[in-house]
């Protein structure tokens, strides 16, 4: 075994060396190939919602470029493809939504501040987080089961029976776990330090949750909340049950407060009405209605993503 | 891999016949860099010239120069956030791994410039091993975690069982665990998982073991281990040890390279070298007023 | 300041910020019982009309060939049969594409690809499953699945299948890059170091980790597949009927959309008495299985934050 000493000797060995570490081209040849295979997996998924809104737009185009006014005015005809419209649909999606909202959303972050500022550990908060998450987990037809028997049957001289109370009951009911999981999250994402800050300048909890953490808390839970509306906005299965009105609604001569109590419809039960007729004409409906929806999804989610980013704050 | 194993098994033996046979006169110790220690000891494994290491915009080593011997410890000390962990995990291309991190001079090994664009960092991470400050084990069988890397080196099934009770016994965790192979890692004790990670990280037979702080979540009891292990280790591996603890620098290393945090000329901190030498000189006799000054206010 | 001596009085904090303080407090204790109050509503209201069609049918109407609840023919097995056959075919779709997309994004995607990625896969999970019961019949069967079957029916369970699938993909997405995510840097290091490739870590090191996360994600996904009604009613099982039919190839009513189709009729339901309170029964069942898939979802997710 000779030694490296002389100049000649150590060129070699640096050779030796720089030879071994070289980059082989073939190398990571099998990492390669993985990483394009999942690139093409995540491709798949992004191309899938790209290729659903061309075929949407693509078959809905008769009715977008030829009556469009006429579409989103017109109240849902069962005699014409031609007459029908989304207009019932979307004041019905609206104030269910609207609905949802007001029951779904205070509810729903006062139980969230009750689990992490209140009950932290204890066994009630406990019991409540595992019925949050089994809640979450239920499919939303369900949620139409219970909107049927308690929202339209017995709780009836509230809700006056199959109305936008009702579905918006429903609906509530169904996007809760929702919220109330979000919110846990964005509300155990304040930093510790914000609240013993409060305490020590003698605040009261009410004082320290008003001023200081729902403030700091506020962007993560909107974002969460406007993206369970959307959930609710897409949902046709439980207002089936609860009774959305699969067939033309005259709303007579009442005001936008009495609708409120009357029969409805929404949104995406038109375009399940829609695409459960025969005919391209009604194809074309569905499809039309179908981008309407999407558009509307669309703006939620860029309203969501708004709220991220504006009062996103860095600890 | 053929290449691969004939270089460290090369390597090895030079090694060997290295620590009988002195002085070697490398000429690349001899730079007449004024921080080097004595030149004539040993081969030169890595130098190290005017390196810059930067977190995206932010320095957080500036203008480092030094050289790493064959077969011995190597230890850098200095306060928290002097970048001792960011110098030495420019070893092995570790920051690479980081988004933004990039390192401006060269680092050479045996030679070889190790941020040349030629050179795949996975080539250079099988020769340069490294154990972390915090165990890490894999969630898998204590043989399994030995396994691993001999198993990326496309080591055969029938070896495997060698390689690992000799990397166990090399770590002198063997008789402690040799009855519960299959047993997971997360079931040792702290210092058990640490000799573990350096079983793990021997049982690839690297050529220099990087170290960053491997005793700094243990008890005194597994500490001496570790040190007594790392001493022993030190006749078949070069080592780069970071450490906070002034006597354990003292103790085991043979080179010591104190850093320490500067304002640069824009106002920032950032990490340089204050001073390299030999481990006894740098305890008794610190050329800089500010490595004694670290010396003194921490052994007292 | 100069004050030697307090009261106790002075320590109290003023009675009307003290009141406010705990009606708050009440209020929310309140707002939490609801969530209580749900569950128990949902189990009531389902178990005693399932209870009232348990205990009122016959042995030989359960056991008939077909779902024709109208006519008294309550063949459960039939729409289970659909369910888990269009559950499997949406997992085939889902799972390789919403896994494939978590590793993407947890372990090769730059963070500013993943910060596009990240809304688009939440844009997704929000497409109402409507419209893609409607992308099922208009694009899914008529331009893909007739180019590789000669005969197939208009309304089939391989479509709503890949429908339920491409629903699926964002949730086992979202669960499974929060189980990846969670493997510790340490362990990516700790391979690295000993020179191994990206795939590398990821394949035996950082998937095996966070495995049981990985099951969870599919697990939970199952259980929403099944739960799906309206791709299922609008492109495989649109009647209120159901016939005994193996092929998927061929339509089929689920579990969900056999109950969808009932809860359209609740006001005309004619014909044998017990139709109405099989949709009771159908629920509880739907109810039981996602639940337990759900818990054992969460009970798994729950182990392996522990664990870390
Ligand atoms: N991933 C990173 N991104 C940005 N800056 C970093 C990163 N890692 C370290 N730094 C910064 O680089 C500087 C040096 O850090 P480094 O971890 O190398 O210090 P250290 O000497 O090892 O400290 P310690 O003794 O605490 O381990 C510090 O200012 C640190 O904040
Ligand atoms: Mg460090």
């Amino acid at each position: 075994m000779r030694l490296a000493s002389s100049p000649a000797d150590i060129a070699i060995q640096t050779a030796k060396t720089r030879q071994s570490l070289q980059r082989r081209p073939q190398a990571d040849l099998p990492g390669t190939l993985f990483k394009w295979l999942l690139i093409s997996f995540t491709g798949f998924a992004i191309a899938f919602l790209g290729v659903l809104v061309v075929v949407m737009v693509n078959d809905g185009w008769s009715v977008l470029s030829g009556r469009l006014s006429g579409f989103l005015s017109n109240g849902f005809s069962q005699r014409s493809a031609q007459d029908a419209g989304v207009w019932q649909g979307i004041v019905g999606s609206v104030q269910i939504g609207i609905a949802t909202a007001l029951f779904a959303i205070p509810v729903g972050i006062a139980t969230a501040i009750y689990l992490v500022e209140y009950a932290t550990g204890g066994w009630f908060a406990r019991a409540v987080e595992l019925n949050v998450r089994n809640l979450a987990g239920v499919p939303s037809i369900v949620y139409g089961l219970l909107g049927l028997t308690v929202f339209v049957k017995t709780l009836d001289g509230f809700t006056q029976g199959k109305t936008v109370i009702a579905g918006g009951l429903t609906l509530a009911a169904m996007v809760l776990p929702i919220i109330v999981i979000t919110s846990v999250e964005a509300l155990k994402a304040v930093p510790q330090g914000i609240r013993e800050a409060a305490y020590g300048v003698g605040a009261t909890k009410w004082e320290v949750l008003s001023r200081q953490i729902l403030p700091a808390a506020v962007s993560t839970i909107l974002t969460g909340t406007v993206l369970s509306l959307a959930r609710a906005l897409g949902e046709a299965a439980p207002l089936i049950l609860v009774g959305a009105a699969t067939g033309f609604i005259s709303f007579g001569d009442s005001n936008f407060l009495e609708t409120f109590t009357g029969p409805f419809t929404a949104l995406p039960v038109l375009i399940f009405n829609f695409a459960r007729q025969p005919g391209e004409d009604w194809s074309a409906n569905a499809a039309a209605a179908s981008v309407v929806i999407l558009i509307l999804v669309l703006m939620i989610n860029g309203a969501a993503l708004y709220f991220r980013n504006r009062f996103e704050k860095k600890w | 891999m053929v290449e691969t194993n004939n270089l460290n098994e090369s390597a090895r033996e030079e090694k060997k016949t290295t620590i009988s046979l002195s002085p070697t006169i490398s000429s690349m110790a001899t730079r007449g860099d004024e921080s080097t220690a004595d030149p004539s000891a040993a081969e030169v494994i890595f130098d190290v010239e005017k390196l810059d290491a930067f977190y995206g915009d932010f320095k957080a080593l500036s203008n480092v120069s030094l050289q790493v011997y064959k077969s011995q410890v190597t230890a850098f000390i200095g306060p928290s956030g002097c970048g001792k962990s960011t110098f030495l995990r420019c070893f092995n291309r570790m920051n690479d791994l980081i988004e933004g991190a990039r390192v401006e001079g060269t680092i050479k090994y045996r030679g070889a410039d190790l941020y040349d664009e030629e050179v795949d960092p996975v080539e250079v991470r099988r020769r340069i091993g490294m154990v972390f400050q915090k165990p890490n084990p894999f969630p898998k069988s204590i043989f399994e975690n030995v396994a691993y890397g001999p198993r990326l080196s496309g080591l055969k099934k029938s070896k495997l069982a060698e390689t690992v009770e000799k990397s166990l016994r090399r770590s002198a965790l063997w008789d402690e665990v040799k009855d519960r192979l299959s047993a997971s890692a997360y079931g040792l004790s702290g210092g058990q998982q640490q000799r573990l990670c350096i079983a793990r990280a021997i049982a690839v037979q690297p050529d220099v073991v990087l170290m960053d702080e491997p005793c700094s979540a243990l008890d005194p009891i597994a500490t001496a281990r570790i040190e007594e292990l790392i001493t022993e280790l030190k006749s078949e591996y070069t080592i780069v040890i970071v450490t906070h603890n002034m006597q354990q620098a003292a103790r085991m290393s043979d080179q010591t390279a104190f850093f320490s945090v500067a304002l640069d000329s824009h106002g920032s901190r950032t990490g340089e070298l204050v001073e390299f030498d030999k481990t006894e000189t740098i305890f008794t006799n610190p050329n800089d007023s500010r490595t004694e000054a670290y010396i003194t206010g921490r052994v007292g | 300041m100069n004050m030697t001596t307090i009261s106790a009085e002075e320590l109290q904090t003023a009675s009307g910020r003290r009141l406010r303080s705990s009606l708050a407090r009440w209020m929310f204790l309140l707002a939490s019982a609801v969530t209580i109050l749900i569950s128990g509503l949902i189990i009531w209201t389902i178990a005693s009309e399932a209870w009232t069609f348990a205990s009122q049918v016959a042995a030989d109407q359960l056991q008939t060939i077909g779902w024709f609840p109208r006519r008294g023919m309550f063949d459960i097995g039939t729409l289970i049969l659909n369910s888990a056959q269009i559950a499997i075919v949406s997992m085939i779709v889902a799972v390789p594409s919403g896994l494939g997309a978590a590793i993407y994004l947890s372990e090769y995607a730059h963070p500013r690809v993943r910060r596009i990625m990240k809304p688009t896969l939440e844009l997704l999970a929000s497409v109402p499953s409507v419209v893609l019961g409607v992308f099922a019949i208009s694009f899914i069967t008529p331009v893909v699945l007739s180019k590789f079957f000669d005969e197939i029916n208009f309304f089939n369970k391989l479509a709503a299948g890949i429908g339920v699938g491409l629903l699926v993909i964002p949730l086992i997405a979202s669960i499974s890059e929060d189980a990846l995510r969670a493997v510790p840097r340490d362990l990516r290091e700790a391979s690295a170091g000993l020179g191994a490739r990206k795939a590398t870590t990821a394949i035996r090191v950082v998937i095996p980790a966070a495995l049981s996360g990985l099951m969870a994600a599919i697990i939970v996904g199952f259980s929403r597949a099944i739960g799906e009604t309206m791709v299922v009613t609008i492109a495989s099982g649109g009647g209120d009927t159901s016939l005994f039919e193996t092929s998927i190839k061929e339509s089929g009513g689920t579990v969900t959309s056999a109950m969808a189709a009932l809860g359209l009729g609740t006001d005309q339901v004619a014909g044998n008495d017990l139709a109405f309170q099989s949709l009771y029964f159908l629920g509880a069942l739907l109810f039981i299985i996602t639940l337990v898939m759900n818990m054992l979802g969460n009970l798994i997710v729950r182990r392996m934050q522990e664990r870390y």
